[in-house]
């Protein structure tokens, strides 16, 4: 009887007078929660008209008259313009679906939460996931979310030092940056050269502290050894010591003339029958410096991987060793059989992420040989990787921001690229309970 | 027979010397460079390079000149003032963040998964550029509060990720009990989840503490007064100068920011196995 008296809210009519923010609610009936949708369209609003329309025109001009316009704050203004808006269409969103729900809930259960006290309580039970995870969220947007978009844009202008804002303007330039990097014979042989060392800086140096880091947590998992904990305790050393100090401590070791390697290693090699070293130009020759930095990521690099692989050793069964040993294999086919694979089931997504992060290794390379010795044209050194050419670009005396960009957004497509392939490839997505 | 058995026993003594052989080499690849840096702090202080030199003086000279004569201790009290703060910000962040995640299905959660691991491989301090303007902007260059700020959105993606690998692991009949009773969000959260997950959120803070010790790039790039650096910076300016190196000084301030670090290190180790493989292997 009391549904027949009851009338019935349009879902329709509630979602699209919702498109000015508040009055589906109103018409809902939560008079409260509609006035704060509506007060803050109101301030967005006002915020458009009197920064946003502005902040707009200045990002799309960059700027008309030197010294008055910063070109800079122009793009920058534009970009958090951009996030703001960004940020209110999302509240659009929400407040029609908002608005559209408590319309059925309405027709359904006949009553709606009107009180300031039963919203916040419904927001309380409801919107707990949403507020745990703003903070993450908030923090991200202004860290990550935002230079990474300045950085986006900025790769299509010509900021650089023949214009260093405010006395110059910056333009928009199109593609001219990536035109430049990939087909202008300078650059693109700076960028040749400097990615093949890239990409074969992370795959040896990535692979030789996965193999190490494996190797050890097999060898040092067999059950006869005697002061497993000692010896746990050496390996783990190298992570535990902050990288910028074991990194310049090698830096100064492996110093051509006096460093302790060719002084000390290397002499003491000498000392073994019918081997004869010599020095190593390790600071001076490009192909000795690589090595070193293979050698020394290896070093670094491999504590990690032998606690992760140890944990997975000693979470495989023993019953499967047993069964294997009743049906004769040997060492090497329980390895390749029953030990790999069980590793690298458990243990591949984060393998991957070990490459990445190889792969924008700034410290190493830089903290050891600032990226020398020579140079390959473009400011960058034999032995820099894209992210160490990249900081050389921007903090160099002739700096070149835009190209330094274009640089960076080609990294994250390559990086995010083949992570995302691999990650599939190794179903890291696959499982539901992980998603 | 009896040849067979001393074949096998040749063999376990073959095995076994290898096995001791690679860990004790290892071992002395190890500690060799470390021994090395250890030994140059307490050198006299007109080294220029670092070797093992069994008839040397031992002195603290290195450590005198570092606090009289460098602003170390301004330093150290800079990094320690960051990484605190950058530690607290980012496992509260973390932590509520991995366990919403875990625990929680809501609208968007797959998408926000797929951000998290998506953005955490975008190289952020390639983005030196608009890091320097935004400060600028806001006025926050040479402050503390902006590095922190930059620090902890780094390090919040993948860790999210490992800490809610590690909340996948808790059993949920206990929240669910919990609930039953009337437990609310909070209640559930604080009272239940988050005592179990201590050995985790423990190493999300080692974590969070060490990297900016260990980090040279963006406290170079931000912090640009000689009494706002950290000792990364600091240190480095010790042998980056060929001309002048004071590589003892380097060895004696390396040294004492070890200290500290190891020792918390090895204190909280024991929970790092679990934390790794729960985070990163449920796949």
């Amino acid at each position: 009887m009391e549904v027949q008296k009851m009338k019935k809210k349009s879902v329709r009519k509630a979602g699209l007078l919702s498109l000015i923010p508040g009055i589906g609610q109103i018409y809902n009936g939560q008079l409260l929660k509609g006035i704060a949708f509506l007060v803050a369209t109101a301030i967005f609003l006002i915020e458009l008209v009197t920064i946003g329309i502005p902040a707009f025109q200045g990002f799309i001009t960059l700027g008309t008259v030197p010294i008055r316009d910063h070109s800079l704050f122009l793009l920058v203004k534009g970009t958090l313009q951009i996030i703001i808006t960004f940020i209110f269409v999302m509240m659009l969103i929400l407040n029609v679906n908002d608005a559209k729900k408590v319309a059925k809930q309405y027709n359904t259960l006949g009553n709606v939460n009107r009180s300031a006290r039963s919203i916040l309580k419904n927001m309380w039970e409801n919107g707990f996931p949403y507020l745990l995870t703003i903070p993450a969220y908030f923090v991200m947007l202004f860290v990550i979310v935002f230079p990474v978009l300045v950085t986006l844009l900025m790769a299509f202008t010509n900021y650089d030092f023949y214009h260093i804002p405010p006395a110059k303007l910056i333009d928009w330039v199109g593609l001219q940056n990536f035109v430049n990097m990939f087909f202008l014979s300078a650059y693109r042989s700076t960028f040749v050269s400097v990615l093949g060392w890239t990409i074969i800086w992370t795959l040896l140096a990535t692979t030789g502290q996965i193999a190490l880091g494996v190797l050890t947590a097999v060898i040092s998992n067999q059950k006869f050894i005697v002061g497993k904990k000692f010896f746990r305790i050496i390996f783990l050393l190298p992570w535990a010591i902050p990288a910028f100090v074991t990194i310049m401590s090698f830096s100064n070791m492996f110093n051509d003339s006096i460093g302790a390697i060719n002084q000390q290693v290397i002499s003491l090699l000498n000392y073994i029958p019918y081997v004869h070293v010599s020095d190593i130009p390790w600071k001076t020759d490009p192909f000795w410096t690589k090595t070193a930095l293979i050698m020394i990521q290896t070093w670094l690099g491999f504590p990690y991987i032998f606690v992760m692989v140890t944990g997975v050793l000693q979470s495989i069964p023993d019953d499967l060793y047993e069964a294997a040993n009743i049906d004769g294999a040997n060492v090497i086919q329980k390895f390749t059989k029953i030990t790999l694979p069980m590793i690298l089931f458990a243990t591949a997504p984060v393998f991957i992420t070990q490459y990445t992060f190889n792969f924008n290794n700034f410290s190493i390379i830089y903290l050891f040989n600032s990226g020398g010795p020579g140079d390959v044209g473009g400011g960058a050194g034999s032995t820099d990787i894209l992210i160490s050419w990249i900081y050389k670009l921007t903090t160099g005396t002739s700096p070149q921001y835009a190209l330094a960009s274009a640089v960076t957004i080609v990294i994250s497509i390559i990086v995010i690229g083949v992570s995302l392939i691999t990650f599939k490839k190794t179903h890291a997505f696959s499982n539901e309970e992980m998603m | 027979m009896k040849a067979l058995f001393s074949s096998t026993k040749i063999n376990r003594f073959f095995s076994r010397f290898c096995t001791y052989l690679f860990l004790i080499v290892l071992s002395i690849i190890i500690i060799y460079p470390l021994l090395i840096t250890v030994q140059s702090a307490f050198n006299s202080s007109d080294l220029t390079a670092f070797t093992l030199d069994p008839h040397m003086h031992w002195t603290l000279a290195n450590f005198k000149q570092l606090f009289s004569q460098t602003l170390y201790l301004t330093w150290f009290k800079n990094t320690m003032i960051i990484a605190i703060s950058t530690m607290i910000i980012q496992v509260i962040i973390v932590t509520l963040a991995g366990y919403t995640y875990s625990r929680y299905r809501f609208k968007g959660r797959k998408n926000g998964l797929i951000f998290f691991l998506v953005i955490q491989m975008v190289p952020t301090m390639a983005a030196l550029t608009a890091y320097f303007v935004l400060g600028l902007i806001i006025n926050g260059l040479d402050q503390y509060w902006f590095l922190t700020m930059v620090y902890v959105g780094g390090g919040i993606p993948m860790n999210t990720w490992l800490m809610k690998g590690y909340f996948d692991t808790i059993p949920r009949d206990l929240d669910e009990s919990a609930r039953i009773d009337g437990a609310g969000h909070l209640r559930i959260l604080l009272q239940i989840n988050l005592p179990l997950a201590m050995p985790m959120i423990a190493v999300q803070a080692l974590w969070a503490f060490m990297g900016p010790f260990g980090d040279y790039l963006l406290s170079a790039f931000l912090l640009r007064s000689p009494e706002h650096m950290t000792v990364a910076v600091g240190l480095q300016q010790f042998i980056a100068d060929p001309t002048n190196q004071r590589v003892a000084m380097f060895a004696a301030g390396s040294f004492l920011i070890s200290i500290p670090i190891v020792i918390l290190f090895f204190l909280l180790q024991r929970n790092f196995q679990s934390g790794l493989t729960a985070g990163g292997t449920k796949g």
